[in-house]
């Protein structure tokens, strides 16, 4: 009944993967909503971003340790019931921390629920591998996931204010380029890193076919 | 609080405040849909009909929930809402129409993690709209969302015969693209002179 | 349980108990968890709320010493509890000899985005507006937030009349946001050319508040400024 198959071993790339080879915002496009929504600060970014690691790792160490209770054809269900309690409690939590943070991160706190990268790591990974791979794994995701939004949240606040959490960065002739806070400069933003990391990999695969001799025509 | 008219939360809903383009819910299902014109239709309709029942439901269920003092639960019994929602239209529509069934596929129950259906429950409890606003609110946004998604399909498509960098081609033009259409509907600022 | 071999479980039975059992028990640790977090967070976020407010009355009212907050109802006055509906409370400030020095309310109208929220503070010597605070908003940046930074928008805001009628109804003129430039009168707030959505939106919240309390502010005059004692 449960859908426990190949456990792997713990290793480094556990938790490197979600970082980098398998960044959920960069490669797997998930997430995408709050990545563009609440970057317009470096300061959001990093809430947001460690509001979803907490959720990510709480809701995925539960499914894994119920994994093999949980039968198969209820599993969705309770996969959201549980992300969603785990996000009410991030919720009052960040009431009770600062205001400011929340009223800024607004409704995407919420949005977390749905947020295709906490579901689709409890449905693919924490549902089949042990709690300690899975504390791991959901780390790792969970990092990956906030250095995207860092990525986007930094570029954007330095250019679209000239400050870096607040503090000025940019000489006081710099005219910020307003267009970055707003909705399409994220837009932009997002599609410049996601241009750059294609760019990058498609410059190693052409190295990596060079050195076996292949020529590569045209793109 | 909630004195906007209908028109007005309608025209929001749809255009000045749309709800992929400015307000960045729906994203996902708006990168991956959006490549021809004729799934990026029927999605916007499926979603439209799911955000409208899952409105209501959650309309009611605030009621409910006000009535008897438990709001912290409110998150967790939406989504619940939304994921029965889905499940009921998917059946609705397996049952009356098998094709578009079939083409839709795995993005039906996608609908489910599409952050825009939640936000349609969230915002209509934060703007303590009523039933009639709530609808009306609903029904708009999915028309935002289906408008967009099918402005992008139309690009999209035009473009899937261009030269375009291999670099670009897939999520980053579609995001470069969506940018380019916030920037246009940010014209729409104004438009019903602002509510009230 | 059945061992974890790969045989698949006869399609039609779905044991119902297990199933159950397993939903109650997921039920049981995500109330459980809620519940707590709830209570436990719910007296700091009480205290957060109270400090952020204050901190708005206070730079309204910069000269009070202390604050108190009041119920203003149709019918008469009242300290405020927390269960106070927030359109009829005001903060009302005295000075070290327990003088009113001001009196602070809300006001909150849609801009471009979502509702402009902002504290103001109105004086009975002058029965004008003297100074407002925007508390939250959510506008356009470089746009709508203009409002917040042009100097010459806050000068609106320095004595805008808010005299009441003579009946003591309301206010003996709309607050009204005028175009850039065209401001003839000590009620009008000149707008921001580029921010008008936003700077129609202030004047819609001061003038919505307003009507209705400052009234009721000037009504109950002497009651108030016995608080202080």
């Amino acid at each position: 009944m449960s859908l426990v198959n190949k456990e792997e071993p713990l290793t480094l790339d556990t938790f490197v993967r979600g970082v980098w080879r398998e960044n959920p915002v960069f490669v797997t496009l998930l997430g995408m909503c709050p990545t563009l929504a609440v970057t317009n600060s470096a300061t959001n970014a990093i809430s947001m971003g460690l509001a979803t690691v907490f959720v990510l790792l709480c809701s995925n160490v539960l499914v894994s340790m119920l994994r093999k209770v949980i039968p198969k054809q209820v599993r969705i269900a309770a996969y959201i019931v549980l992300i969603a309690s785990f996000v009410t409690v991030v919720d009052y939590a960040i009431q009770a921390i600062s205001l400011e943070v929340y009223e800024a991160l607004g409704a995407f706190i919420q949005l977390i629920v749905v947020n295709c990268i906490i579901l689709g790591r409890a449905e693919a990974y924490a549902s089949r591998q042990t709690v300690l791979n899975t504390v791991v794994n959901s780390v790792g995701t969970g990092v990956g996931f906030t250095l995207a939004l860092l990525c986007l949240g930094v570029v954007r606040e330095v250019l679209g204010a000239g400050t870096l959490f607040g503090m000025r960065v940019m000489p006081d002739q710099f005219q910020p380029w307003v267009l970055m806070l707003l909705p399409a400069g994220g837009f932009f933003v997002l599609a410049g890193w996601l241009l750059l990391f294609d760019w990058l990999n498609q410059r190693r695969e052409r190295r990596a076919l060079e050195a076996q001799g292949v020529t590569v025509h045209g793109q | 609080m909630a004195n906007e008219s209908l028109g007005f939360i309608f025209l929001n809903a749809l255009l000045i405040n749309n709800f992929v383009l400015a307000m960045f819910l729906g994203i996902c299902p708006f990168l991956g849909v959006s490549a021809k014109k004729d799934t990026a239709l029927n999605m916007g309709i499926a979603t439209t009909f799911v955000m409208f029942v899952s409105s209501m439901c959650a309309y009611a269920l605030n009621w409910v929930l006000v009535t008897l003092g438990i709001e912290f639960l409110r998150l967790i019994s939406y989504i619940v809402v939304i994921a029965s929602a889905v499940q009921l239209v998917e059946m609705i529509i397996k049952k009356y129409s098998p094709a578009l069934f079939r083409a839709l596929g795995i993005y039906l129950p996608l609908i489910t993690t599409n952050c825009a259906v939640l936000g349609i429950a969230v915002f209509q409890t934060a703007k303590s709209y009523d039933l009639a606003q709530s609808a009306v609110y609903s029904v708009g946004a999915g028309a935002g969302f289906t408008l967009a998604l099918m402005l992008m399909a139309g690009l999209r498509e035009k473009l899937a015969l261009a030269e375009v960098p291999s670099v670009a081609r897939g999520a980053g033009m579609t995001l470069m693209l969506a940018g380019l259409l916030s920037l246009a509907f940010m014209g729409f600022a104004g438009l019903g002179g602002g509510g009230d | 349980m059945s061992a974890e071999a790969p045989v698949q479980a006869p399609v039609h039975a779905v044991p119902f108990l297990p199933m159950i059992r397993t939903l109650g028990l997921v039920s049981l640790i995500c109330g459980f968890a809620v519940t707590l977090a709830y209570q436990w967070t719910k007296p700091f976020v009480e205290e957060n709320q109270r400090i952020t407010t204050e901190r708005a009355v206070r730079a309204v009212l910069p000269q009070a010493a202390v604050q108190k907050a009041f119920v203003l109802g149709a019918d008469g006055v009242a300290p405020a509890t927390g269960d106070s509906p927030a359109e009829d409370t005001v903060f009302v400030g005295y000075d070290d000899a327990g003088r009113i020095v001001g009196i602070a309310a809300r006001g909150a109208a849609r801009g471009y985005a979502d509702l402009v929220h902002l504290m103001y503070a109105y004086d009975p010597a002058c029965q004008c507006i003297n100074a407002v605070r925007v508390t939250k908003m959510n506008e356009t940046p470089g746009l709508g937030d203009t409002v917040l930074k042009d100097p010459d928008f806050k000068r609106n805001f320095e004595a805008l009349d808010a005299r009441v009628n003579a009946e003591g109804t309301a206010l003996a003129n709309r607050i009204v946001t005028v175009k850039h430039g065209t401001k003839r009168e000590a009620w009008q707030i000149d707008a921001i050319s580029g921010s008008t959505v936003t700077s129609k939106a202030m004047g819609r919240a001061l003038d919505q508040s307003a009507q209705r309390l400052v009234p009721r502010m000037q009504r109950h005059l002497a009651e108030l400024a016995r608080g202080g004692r």
